[in-house]
């Protein structure tokens, strides 16, 4: 049994009278590739939002375990914290920093792993100009690893939208999570770019050892990805199971095709 | 007991000004989203127009003085929902679909503009206002205690309430009104026209500043070109104490911030009179930034 | 033609609105105690021939400005048209250029007259100033409406500790950047949780607060009449009049370097890089690990301390302080600088800072529409040209084929 990453418990969250999630209860295993399904407004943002820090759980308890397996609840937590535990996440919006160049978008993803502050950068000691040399150069490799090194002079947003959920991609991948949260990465990619997402996401998983949890509207590529999948309908778990058996779930099929 | 009567009563006479002109920046924001910054000044101007026309026609004229206070005060009305068009059209318009601190950028130019305006074209002291609002005889035994004109500016704000909730709840343009501050999106795409919603909603809030400037003008008796923009910051600080875009709220927020002025003056230092507004604003907007009736907005991410 | 006639109508009608707006106040002037009323006529003809005008130009530059949104990709690119601008970031001419003018500053005061010299320090106060302000609201994106707080705080910082414990100028100098910073921190922890135009009024309100304070607080701060005769810095001894204008000036010149060397320095790094994250999505930046409580603390303080100087230099210029110099009036004049020059953009600042302390000294006749004429300007600057007179050219990190 490998460790559990992520532990969702009990949860629950209220905006004004609408349950938006309604007391789900969901795990994540090291080394997993996970999937969360449901229709439009089933509350699979939400949850994102709310494992991130972004939102503040109304009920239940949501913990993660640290590679050394100390478990750490992170109700409340403010997301930059949830991302020094190791979770990074993408937006199903996406929300690149569209000023700066592709490069300079993953080094923001570096930033929690850098040391300089305020006195290295004015004074620019030896220490600091090392890191800012190392951190071109790793985000660089995590660029290249995305198949975006080609891009990254030019502004973010100047790539075309296979490409910006792809630097999406990379840039939480900067911040070295041991759990990536994707929310939607192949909306509005052709069927070509979603071949190579799943290539991407499955190399990502393998090489890197990182856990992945994704919100995907494509079917294919969630059946084809993911090991396990959680399915939500109007924020309650209505199912959850292997790819096989959840398609062959009758509240499932249900859900998704009404009566 | 009568000092505590009177605080009470000067708490609501400013707390019914606060609301009239509170009630054009909580319109505004709600469909909008901009602070209008200078929505102050389009009171000063409701204020300057009514004592010039009021002025000509008392010199001029023999007309009796509540004539002449009915036609000044329709005259600031037209005046300053035609200068609150006015500057919506030249400064916010073009600004609709810019990041919303260039809009405050431009509002704040805005205020800088009217205010040097008038300056310029009338003057930098003070102006006697001679009071337009006659003496009831009915009132006098409790003389000491309220004045017609604080008795006058508590009944019109409650009429202009009602007229307003009337306006909004029941009339096709409240109606858009309250449309368009939910989703303009939406608004647009079941035919309603945003631009004529946003006209109308400048020209409601600048009327009702201008009456709260006609009333304030009656009541301190002296006016100068600078008396927009503290009236403005604590009427904005009254809306946002109710929650901002709301109109009730606007209104609670006014009578609490009178109130709060009033008493603060009265009972701890009149030195820091306009320190307490300020407090209470950042205290607010610290504790509970949606306002005492203000819909707590979260953001979609 | 039909066009032309259209045009005409447009500008007819807008002229004859105006004019019917602006007619009781522009044209009537009553004076109630002598019972005259002064009617200005002649008024009314400037407004209608100034709008017929007037209007015709704005909706050009609005057509233009919306027909052209696709050249915009460009303009940004070309915009280094100014040269001065355009050959510091020249390598060959960077040498030339920057030496003569240090050169120029260096002999300045040698060459104009002493009161020449004094505006050109207010001016380099004001430089500082804007610098400052650039930090919160160039690269933090957070609209500060209470600067002149900070100014306040180094003004009185000196003031006091000279007044009380008769502290000379250069120790007063780093103090004063120190409670500038410290004052910047309390400011910046009850209004971390606000955004935007929430915060912009919620920091007025602390200026106002700050001032009141200073105001009331007579027994500690001397209450509005303010501080006097405190000292002019002393070179060794201390130096005449004309002396002490002088060597502050030099002092300015020094500090305004100084400050130019720390934000480019601060572009460049990783805070500075956080604090751009922040102002373009705070959300996805805190979701990248940057700790926006830090980051917009920092940016408090990093910006209040050059307000911390300045006031402390301003104090030592004019020997005089009271809170009449840092009303709401001096923070918008303040963020006048940073958005007309140019939001984030150093060359952009200085500039605005320079325009907006020597236009109303050098045209004495327009000093009384000094403040119209901003306020038409902020106006102006926010619809047709929000990046400023020199937009900011962002560094960016560009990496080579080579580097692979």
């Amino acid at each position: 049994m490998s460790r559990i990453i992520l532990e969702i418990k009990d949860f629950s969250m209220v905006f004004g009278g609408l349950r938006a999630v309604d007391h789900v209860n969901i795990h994540i295993n090291d080394g997993e590739i996970v999937a969360l399904i449901g229709p439009n407004g089933a509350g699979k943002t939400t949850l994102f939002n709310c494992v991130t820090g972004v939102y503040k759980p109304s009920e239940g308890d949501i913990a993660v375990s640290n590679p050394e397996s100390k478990v750490i609840r992170t109700n409340g937590m403010k997301p930059n914290n949830i991302t020094e535990l190791g979770l990074a996440r993408t937006f199903q919006n996406i929300r690149l920093f569209s000023s700066m160049t592709a490069l300079e978008n993953v080094m923001i993803g570096r930033h929690p792993k850098l040391q300089a502050g305020i006195f290295g950068a004015i004074f620019r000691d030896k220490s600091t100009r090392t890191e800012e040399k190392q951190v071109v150069e790793d985000s660089l490799v995590i660029l290249k690893k995305l198949g975006l090194k080609q891009y990254a002079n030019e502004p973010a947003s100047s790539l075309s939208y296979g490409a910006q959920r792809r630097l999406e991609i990379a840039r939480a991948m900067a911040t070295e999570p041991q759990l990536l949260l994707l929310d939607e990465p192949a909306a509005g990619m052709n069927p070509q770019e979603t071949k190579e997402l799943d290539d991407t996401i499955t190399r990502i998983r393998d090489k890197e050892g990182i856990t992945i949890l994704l919100i995907e509207h494509d079917m294919s590529l969630v059946m084809s990805l993911s090991e396990r999948i959680y399915v939500l309908d109007y924020g309650k778990l209505i199912a959850e199971g292997s790819p096989d058996e959840v398609k062959a779930n009758p509240a499932v099929i249900k859900a998704y095709l009404g009566e | 007991m009568k000092y505590f009567l009177q605080l009470v009563l000067a708490g609501l006479t400013k707390g019914s000004i606060y609301a009239l002109i509170a009630l054009g920046y909580t319109m505004v924001y709600g469909i909008i989203k901009l602070i209008n910054f200078a929505h102050g000044e389009i009171y000063m101007i409701g204020a300057f127009t009514a004592l010039i026309i009021g002025g000509v026609l008392q010199i001029t004229t023999g007309l009796p003085p509540v004539t002449i206070l009915f036609i000044s005060l329709a005259a600031a009305i037209f005046f300053s929902a035609g200068y609150g068009v006015t500057m919506e059209n030249i400064a916010y318009k073009p600004l609709r679909k810019a990041p919303r601190l260039t809009a405050l950028i431009s509002a704040i130019g805005m205020s800088l503009v009217l205010q040097n305006y008038v300056l310029l074209a009338q003057t930098s002291d003070f102006l006697p206002f001679r009071s337009m609002i006659p003496n009831f005889s009915f009132l006098i035994p409790g003389k000491s205690l309220v004045t017609t004109t604080q008795l006058v500016i508590m009944i019109t704000t409650v009429v202009v309430m009602i007229f307003l909730t009337i306006l909004i709840k029941f009339t096709r343009m409240g109606k858009a009104m309250r449309a368009t501050s939910q989703d303009k999106v939406m608004a647009q795409l079941v035919g309603i026209d945003i631009n004529k919603v946003i006209t109308f909603t400048f020209a409601i809030g600048s009327a009702t500043a201008a009456i709260g400037g006609v009333l304030i003008a009656n009541h301190m008796g002296q006016i100068n070109f600078y008396i927009g923009f503290l009236a403005g910051i604590k009427a904005f600080v009254a809306a946002v104490l109710g929650g901002i875009g709301s109109i009730p709220g606007a209104v609670l927020g006014s009578f609490v911030l009178g109130m709060a002025e009033s008493f603060g003056a009265g009972y701890i230092s009149s030195a820091y009179e306009d320190a307490f507004a300020f407090v209470i604003l950042i205290i607010i907007l610290i504790i509970k930034p949606s306002g005492l009736m203000g819909r707590n907005e979260i953001e979609k991410v | 033609m039909n066009k032309v006639l259209k045009e005409i109508r447009t500008s007819a009608l807008s002229a004859l609105w105006m004019m019917i707006l602006t007619f009781p106040i522009i044209v009537i002037k009553v004076n109630t105690i002598n019972m005259t009323v002064n009617w200005r006529w002649i008024n009314l003809m400037w407004v209608g021939t100034g709008t017929f005008i007037l209007s015709w130009l704005w909706r050009y530059l609005l057509d233009r400005k919306e027909n052209g949104s696709g050249l915009k990709k460009t303009d940004t690119k070309e915009s280094r048209r100014f040269s001065l601008h355009k050959s510091l970031n020249d390598k060959k001419m960077r040498i030339p250029v920057l030496s003569t003018l240090a050169v120029l500053v260096l002999v300045l005061p040698l060459l104009v007259n002493f009161y020449q010299v004094s505006i050109m320090t207010s001016a380099l106060i004001f430089v500082i100033l804007g610098l400052g302000l650039n930090i919160v609201i160039g690269y933090g994106g957070l609209l500060h409406l209470g600067y002149a707080a900070f100014y306040a705080m180094g003004a009185y910082s000196y003031g006091l500790m000279y007044l009380y414990w008769g502290i000379p100028f250069w120790v007063a100098l780093p103090l004063g950047a120190v409670s500038g910073a410290v004052f910047g921190l309390l400011i910046g922890f009850p209004v971390l949780r606000l955004r935007g135009d929430y915060l912009a009024i919620v920091t007025l309100a602390f200026g106002e607060i700050a001032r009141l304070v200073l105001e009331n607080l007579s027994g500690f701060t001397k209450g509005p009449e303010g501080i006097a005769q405190i000292p002019r810095p002393g070179f060794i001894t201390k130096l005449s009049l004309q002396g002490a204008t002088i060597y502050l000036f030099y002092i300015c010149i020094a500090l305004v370097l100084f400050t130019i060397f720390v934000m480019r320095r601060i572009e460049d790094s990783r805070i500075g890089r956080a604090l751009e994250a922040m102002s373009e999505d705070d959300i996805a930046a805190q979701s990248m690990g940057i700790d926006l409580t830090k980051a917009k603390l920092t940016t408090f303080a990093l910006g209040a301390i050059w307000a911390g100087m300045a006031g402390v230099l301003l104090a030592a210029k004019t020997t005089y302080i009271n809170p009449g110099s840092f009303t709401l009036m001096e923070s918008v004049m303040i963020l006048v600088a940073v958005v007309l020059g140019g939001t984030g953009s150093i060359p952009g600042v200085i500039l605005g800072a320079f325009l907006v302390t020597l236009i109303p000294e050098y045209f004495r006749a327009l000093s009384d529409y000094r403040m119209l004429m901003f306020g038409v300007a902020l106006v102006v600057m926010s619809i047709f040209r929000p990046q400023g007179i020199i937009p900011r050219v962002r560094k960016h990190y560009i990496v080579g084929e080579d580097q692979s």
